[in-house]
Parts: C-alpha cells; structure tokens; sequence
C-alpha cells in the first residue's frame, strides 16, 4: 500500500513548490548574498592577463552580468546590456560562464562589447561561489562591494528602466 | 456580434461537458445504460459547439475585428492571412481554445472508434474527458477569455509576436497539442479502468492504438518546434533546453515508456499498475507543461503573459485531477494482479529497462527544469543547471538506452537463452563498431573515441532494426520467399523497426553536429571572401527590401566549392514595423550530408557586418530520424490487428454484454 502512495505523495510535494513559485516573479529570487559582500575569487580576464579579483567592484556602483554565448537568452538579453552600457551610468562587468574563450571573444568583437571587463570562469566554480544557477543573470553591487540586488533571466528594457536604473541612482546617492 | 456568438458557444460546450462528465459517471457506477447512452451524444455536442467557437474567433482575425482585445493583441491588418490564421494560437487565451479543441475533438474519435468496447468503459472514459474539458473551458471562460471586448476600439492591431511569424510556426502548436491531449486518451481509459475495478489485457489494447497515435503527433510536433528554432532563432542550434522545450519532452519521454509498457501489458499481462501509472504519468506532465508555460513560473526564451491568478487556477486544477488520479492509483493498484511471470534475461526486462531509463531521463530533465523553484524554497547550495546539465546527463543516460534498443527485440517473452540472442547479435554488434570506425573516416575524415561510440551505437540500432525484419529468413531462402516473407511481417514490426532505425539515424545526426559542426563569427566586408569546412562563402551585397509588415537587411551570400557556385544564400535581418523587434531569418543551404547556415548579425562601422558562418553535417538526420520515428509509430497504430480484434470482439460483444446484464439483474 505504502509504495503506491508514493507517486500522490511526491506530486504534492511538487505542487507545494509550485505555489510557492507561483508568488515570486522569477526573475527576482532571493539570494542569499543580497546584503553580503560580493564572494571572494580570482580569475583570469577574457581580455588578457591580469587577474580579476572582487577588489574590482570596490569604491563605485557596478553591474556583474553572467553570461555564455551557448545561452541563448544571453543573446536575447545582448542589445540591452549595450544600450544600458551606451548610456554610462554604471560599469558592467561580465562573468563569462563554462564557455570557451576563443568563442566568447569573437562572440564580443561581431556584437558588440558592453563590458568593461570580463572574468572567465572556464569551469563555472565562481559561479557557484555567486550562487547562479543559470546565465543569463545580473548582479547590483553597491560602492562598498555589497551585493544589493540579483536578477536572474534577460533583462528587459523594462527591468532595466523601472528596476536597474532607479536602483543605481539611488546606491550612487548612498555615501561610501 | 460574431465574437459573442463565439463566447456563448463556449458556455454551451461547458454545460455540455458538464452533463458528460457527471451522467454517465452516475450511470456506469449504477449501471444505468440510458445515462451512460448520454455520454457520446454530449461529447459530439461538446466538440461542435467547440468547433462555432473556434470558427468564430478565427472569423474575427481573419475580419480584423480589433474590438477583440486578442485580436487586437496579436493580429495587424498587414498580417499575412497564412499568420492570421495561426495568430489564432499565437498567444495564451487562443491556445487554450486550441487545447479545448483538441481535446473535444480527440474525444469525439473516442466516441466514434469505441463501437466494439463495453458500455461502461465508454461511459467512464468520456467523462473522464468531459471533466479535463470542463477544466480547460472554465479556465478560459473565467480567466482567459478570447472573445472579450475593448473599448474604446484601437484602429490597428499590434501585431503578432513576430517569432511566430513563419510558416513552421502554423503547424508546430497544433501537431504538439495534438500530442499533449491525445495523451488524455490513454490516461481516460486508465482512469476509467481504475473506476470500473477491471483492469485487464483488453484495457491495454484498447488504449495501445490511442496512446501511440498521440505519441506520433507529439514526435511530429517536437521536431517541428526544434526544426523552427534552428530556422528562425538563427543560432544554428536545433535544442536550447529551454523549459518550455523541456515541458514537451517530459510527455514525450514518459509516453514512449507508455507505449512500450502498454506492449508488455497487453501480451503479458504483466506491469498492469506500472503501465496504469504511466498513463497517468504522461498526461500529468501534459498538464504540467502548460501550467509551466501559462503560468510564468519560469524564465523561458517562449516568454508568454504571466499571471499569478492563472497559474493558480491551473495548480489547482492540476492538484484535482493529478492528486484525484494518484490516489485513485494509489487505492486500487494494491488490487491489481499482473500475472506473467518472467525471467531476468527476457523481453521483459529489457522494456522494464527502457522504461526507468526513459523516467530516469524524464525526471532529471524534470529537476533541472524547476531546479530554480527547488533551490529557492531551500537555500540550497548552488550547483549550475543549463545546457551543459542537461546535454550531459542527457548524453550519458541514453548511451545504456540505444544498448538496450538494439536487444531488446531480439529476447523472447518470458525466458531468453543468452546464447541464442548473442549468437544472433555478434554480428549486428560487429557492424556497428565498423561503422562507428569507418563512417567519421569517410564522411568526415577524422573522428574521436566520442564520435565512435555515438556513431557505433546508431549503427548498432539501425542494423538491429532491418536485421530483425529479416530474421526468420533462412540463408537458404530465394529471393522469391524473401519477399514473401516481408509481405507476411504485421505492420506493427514494421513499425518498430522503422522507429528503431529512425533513432539511429537520429544518433547519428547528433553525433556528427556536435563533433564536426564548424562556426565562424566575423565582420565581413562586401567582396570580402573566408573560407570554412572546404567553402567559400563570399558576401555579394546588403540591399534593403520591404516585406508585407516589416523592412529588411538582405544580404546575399554565394557560396562556393572548389570553384563552383553551390548554393546564394539570402540571410536577412527584418525589424517588424509594429513591434519593433529584430529578427534573424537564416540563408541554409540543406543538404543530405550537410547544412550551410548563414546568418546576418549587425553593421560593424559602416563598412561591414557580423556574420555567422555554420557548416553543419549531417544535422539534416536529426529530423530525418525523429520524423521515422513518428512514421514507425503511425503504421504501429494503423496495425490489421487492432482492427481485427476489434471485429471479432464486435461480434462476441453483444452476447457477452447480455450475459453480464443477466448476471447483474440475477
């Protein structure tokens, strides 16, 4: 009798998951390192040698963008990310993620490149440290390297209008 | 008017369902044959009222009636008719109006093809049906209604998404559905075996047919979608594993587990509850898929309008009907005797095995898909799911399943002897590692301990499946009892083999894509010429062209080999002028053995252009296989036996019917 429930009894396990997701917008997840200081690492640069430690989001408001180019909503997500670039409010830092550095370069130079720099991370190890579960996702970072606010899935423009860039502004005005 | 005529058809059909789920219920548990006779003349009723319905929203797009918010949501007076018609779909509420569609229609076959089955059984499968329809038409008519007015009227529409503008977009939604709720066939007449306390060999054989046609609309549906990714996404990928993508695999995962389980079933007697709870299983996922899709709970590349209040209406239709249909399981199963007993070494076996390797396959993708709502609930420490996840276990799982594929067939019921099956199949394992060894040399001129297993094991399947055809030919045979014979194989071998072959060739296709496929991202000048793969491409020019409802880039590429000019490829880059967004439209050059893919990126300084340059072999074979597969399954469905049985239980069927009423009023 006992094994024959087992399939009931999973499957309302999974629809308590389900109602639980049902009340939270996906794209806004809460992570455990909002309100922590970015995770500590080093990786090699996409664009050359120096290492890229979390010292680089010290002292200003910046943006950490996990993406891969077999990531097919990175590419849906790519002409937003130039045009928040285009605008100069914050710099944008990639996390380019378990891809291939020959493919990742070229995929920059024919699309355009809107990030300052680019740590990659071959094997996706810092992407655990950073909790991403999958690319595309978008990290806020405060001028203090404070982890401030994490969206997962492509930015839209909408996101980027009534959620990125208010929320830039307003950690700019926050003292340091 | 039109639209209201279309609002009030749907109410009908609801009260209609209505009557056909709780009538015939109450009479097949009292045995009261007039209200189980009410169930087919309800169903009938359900489907043409359905059919108004749908005639009339499609009347409103085709009219471009913009007083109806949907259309005026997803149509445009510049919209082809080709797309105003599959605009019908092309959003939420229309595609539930499809679902319904379906749904009623597949239950009006039942209420055509079900002559020789007894009536209780008839009455209980289509009210089960009746009540998934009063699921879906409640949720439309409540929260999702097509036909609903706006006013102030908008002067034009904004247009349909234009992803879904192109010509495999008409046909993919309805060939899919098809499949999600032909599934609901299978799971009626398991629901309706449960109910009635008989789960018997007939039950599986009457829903064998059902269950492999909704499979093969399914396959079909699948292909086109991974088919119109490829053409159109303009990546030159053929599988994203995106949740909505994985949301029509899980069904179709757990359905071939089902149509080889009902197999066993049917001959053996054997696997009754597991194959009952398989046909549960497949369309629960159906279900899921859609709450995935409709409900936003996930970030998808197919994003669709998300609405908490609609999802939560399907959770909690899917928590009735799944949770009621479990349990029903969970008390009835414990009663349920299979009989056949079988050896470890036996045909049996090997289906048991490709059913968990199928489920193991189905709930790893299950895992990773809502692997961000796990996560979440828990805090879990992260480990990263995307397509290297899911192409890793994927690869990893089948490898055991294409073994399995190839030997499978060849064990006989019950009890195998070893020897014999290896006797027989040294040969075929043979040919395969020659082919896996020789083939990449040939075609490709290289190959990898990767590509030689992947390309062994689908040759392994392919000579298994024409080798079993020929099996009981002896060396001796002329060709004269050879052809013989062949006429003599019932389709449903047939059937099987062509599926199985199909894989192969499916393998095969993969194979070679990933190991071989060639990819040049770089700016290109006009005039400018590169070479890839043994071919020239050379960009001629960039011209704007105008279509019906957007303007366009058009580069025309000429591609050449040693020389000769093979193919003039015309990627384009079109902004729809209504919704402002670009769209990548590919220039492929398709080819038996290769694809030559372009795509037209953006301008690079006002002198040259990104393009992509693709060489794909063999990715052609991808499709190829999963459309064998399909037509393995339709000539397995239209098998001579089914339709024989069918007669001779016509037949006997009055007598027997009449013995149990005697037994019954006695």
């Amino acid at each position: 009798m006992l094994k024959y429930l087992l399939p009931v009894v999973l499957f309302f396990v999974l629809v308590g998951f389900l109602f639980v997701g049902l009340y939270k917008d996906p794209s806004e997840v809460s992570s455990p390192l909002i309100g922590k200081s970015t995770p500590q690492f080093s990786l090699p640069r996409l664009e050359g040698s120096r290492i890229f430690t979390q010292d680089e989001f010290q002292g200003k408001v910046s943006l950490l963008n996990v993406w891969a180019t077999w990531c097919y909503a990175c590419h849906q997500e790519h002409p937003i990310l130039l045009d928040l670039a285009d605008r100069k409010v914050a710099p944008i830092y990639g996390l380019n993620y378990k891809d291939i550095a020959a493919e990742a370069k070229q995929y920059l130079i024919n699309y355009g490149n809107p990030y300052i720099a680019n740590a990659f991370d071959e094997n996706g190890r810092v992407g655990i440290e950073w909790g991403v579960y999958g690319a595309p996702e978008t990290f806020l970072i405060d001028k203090n390297g404070i982890i401030r606010y994490k969206h997962i899935g492509p930015l839209t423009n909408d996101n980027v209008e009534n959620i990125i860039l208010p929320l830039i502004q307003q950690l700019q005005n926050e003292a340091s | 008017m039109i639209p209201e005529i279309g609002h009030f058809a749907l109410i009908i059909a609801l009260c209609l369902a209505l009557v056909q789920t709780i009538v015939p219920l109450l009479g097949a548990q009292t045995n009261t044959s007039q209200w189980m006779a009410v169930a087919k003349p309800a169903a009938r009723g359900q489907f043409l009222f359905i059919i108004i319905a749908f005639i009339c929203l499609a009347y409103s797009f085709v009219k471009n009636d913009f007083s109806v918010f949907y259309v005026a949501n997803n149509s445009n007076s510049a919209l082809p008719l080709q797309y105003k018609i599959s605009a019908i779909w092309g959003a939420h509420e229309g595609s539930l109006l499809l679902w319904s569609l379906m749904l009623s229609g597949w239950t009006f076959a039942v209420t055509i093809f079900s002559r020789s089955l007894p009536n209780d059984m008839v009455a209980r499968v289509l009210a089960v049906m009746g009540f998934v329809s009063i699921g879906f038409l409640l949720f439309m008519l409540l929260t999702s209604n097509p036909f609903e007015r706006i006013f102030p009227m908008p002067l034009e529409g904004k247009d349909l998404n234009p992803l879904l503008q192109d010509p495999g977009l008409v046909i993919h939604p309805p060939m899919l559905y098809m499949g999600y709720v032909g599934f609901s066939v299978a799971f009626a007449f398991a629901i309706a075996a449960l109910l009635g306390g008989k789960l018997d060999s007939a039950w599986a054989r009457w829903s064998r047919p059902w269950a492999t046609f909704a499979w093969v609309f399914l396959t079909i549906g699948i292909t086109l979608g991974s088919w119109w990714a490829y053409h159109e996404l303009g990546w030159g990928g053929w599988w994203f594993w995106d949740p909505v993508e994985n949301a029509s695999f899980m069904p179709w995962l757990v359905g071939t587990a089902l149509i080889h389980s009902l197999a066993v079933t049917e001959k053996r007697a054997s696997f009754k509850s597991w194959t009952v709870l398989l046909a549960i299983l497949a369309f629960s996922l159906s279900l899921l898929g859609t709450f995935l899709v409709r409900s936003g709970i996930l970030v998808s590349v197919h994003a669709f309008a998300t609405d908490p209040a609609r999802g939560l209406y399907i959770l909690i239709f899917l928590a009735i009907v799944i949770g009621g249909s479990l349990l029903l399981f969970a008390l009835r199963a414990p009663y349920i005797k299979s009989i056949g007993h079988f050896d470890l070494f036996s045909r049996e076996t090997a289906l048991l095995l490709n059913n968990v390797l199928l489920l193991v396959v189905m709930f790893t993708i299950l895992f990773g898909t809502l692997y961000p709502l796990f996560i979440d609930a828990f805090d879990m420490p992260s480990l990263s799911v995307g397509k290297p996840y899911f192409d890793l276990v994927f690869s990893v799982l089948m490898l055991p399943l294409l073994l399995v594929i190839g030997v499978g067939p060849f064990m006989r019921w019950k009890k195998a002897t070893m020897k014999d099956v290896f006797k027989k199949l040294s040969k075929i394992a043979i040919v395969g590692l020659v082919i896996g060894i020789a083939f990449p040399y040939i075609v490709a001129g290289k190959t990898s301990i990767l590509v030689a297993i992947g390309i062994s094991l689908g040759g392994w399947s392919m000579a298994a499946a024409i080798y079993y055809l020929f099996k009981n030919t002896s060396r001796t045979d002329s060709g004269a009892n050879i052809l013989q014979h062949l006429k003599k194989i019932p389709r449903a071998t047939y059937g099987m083999s062509i599926a199985h072959f199909g894989i192969g060739i499916f393998v095969v296709g993969v194979t070679f894509v990933s190991a071989f496929e060639q990819v040049k991202e770089i700016p290109m000048q006009v005039g400018q010429k590169i070479e890839m793969a043994g071919y020239m491409f050379e960009l001629g020019g960039v011209e704007d062209i105008q279509g019906p409802n957007y303007s366009s880039k058009q580069a025309t590429v000429n591609v050449y080999k040693n020389d000769r000019l093979v193919a003039k490829l015309l990627p384009e880059k079109r902004t729809y002028l209504v919704q402002k967004s670009p769209m990548t439209e590919a220039g492929i050059d398709t080819g038996f053995l290769r694809d030559v893919y372009v795509a037209l990126g953006e301008e690079i300084d006002g002198n040259a252009w990104g393009m992509r340059l693709y060489y794909k072999p063999f990715i052609q074979w991808i499709w190829m296989g999963a459309l064998l597969m399909a037509f393995g399954g339709l000539l397995a469905a239209f098998d001579r036996r089914y339709r024989l049985k069918l007669k001779r239980e016509k037949q006997s069927a009055v007598p027997s019917s009449r013995k149990q009423r005697l037994a019954v009023t006695s």
